[in-house]
């Protein structure tokens, strides 16, 4: 019986340990033939940025990283899957975000690496508020139309 | 009774992060409660200034304007999300 493979999925104060997630993705796993993981860092915006602080909605940040990436096992066939968000304050060089994808061939796991992110960008509900340098607090992030353009290639007819 | 709860600057404005409502019969659809969230006050008038930009969820799900929130214990509303 195959068992239906759910996404790892963790959002979480701490900071990401990617070694203990790739291992938990590919110990004692013959099948796996390849490997993606992509880590979203904190920039500092040309110097002007102090920090962000990453606010989420709790419960639907874990459920609606769910439902992606249940929807990204299905739909490119991958053996494995993690998603793992940050919230609270980050500061420049720190991680906010990985996603990991193993499938058999690499295509699969680049694009259900790159579905997750594009998806994640626009549904989880995860918001940045920007702290400044020269101590002002320069606002909330606002979404950019290049992430829902990203997210409508993946749109099947 | 239902519980609101608000997000980023939707949170700012408004000035708290919950709170539980009795809504109006006359409030059936997602479209109705940001009408009717509204008229409760210059700070809701802040937070919704421009509907358009609101993004709603009922039980923590995505829902889009005109969905009934009939049995909606949880909604939410906050800004487009800015994650990743």
């Amino acid at each position: 019986m195959p068992s239906i493979l759910r996404p790892i999925v963790s959002v979480q104060r701490e900071d990401i340990d990617t070694r203990a997630i790739v291992h938990a993705l590919t110990d004692g796993r013959t099948d796996v033939g390849a490997l993606v993981t992509f880590t979203g860092l904190c920039r500092d915006e040309a110097g002007r940025l102090e920090a962000l602080e990453l606010e989420h909605y709790p419960g639907m940040a874990e459920a609606e990283l769910t439902r992606i990436g249940e929807e990204a096992i299905g739909r490119f066939a991958l053996l494995g899957l993690a998603i793992v968000h940050r919230y609270g304050r980050m500061e420049p060089s720190d991680q906010i975000v990985l996603v990991a994808a193993t499938s058999s061939h690499r295509q699969a796991a680049f694009d259900g690496a790159n579905f997750v992110m594009d998806y994640l960008k626009t549904s989880a509900p995860f918001w940045k508020k920007e702290h400044g340098r020269d101590g002002t607090e320069g606002g909330w992030v606002a979404a950019r139309d290049a992430d829902d353009t990203a997210r409508l290639r993946w749109k099947q007819d | 009774m239902t519980r609101l709860v608000y997000f980023a600057w939707v949170r700012e404005r408004i000035g708290k992060s919950e709170e539980d409502l009795d809504l109006p019969a006359s409030v059936e659809t997602v479209g109705d409660l940001l009408a009717h969230l509204r008229t409760l006050g210059e700070e809701y008038e802040a937070a919704l200034e421009f509907p358009d930009a609101i993004r709603v969820a009922i039980n923590q799900e995505h829902a889009e304007r005109h969905e009934r929130i009939a049995g909606a214990r949880e909604i939410g509303l906050f800004p487009p999300m800015t994650g990743g």
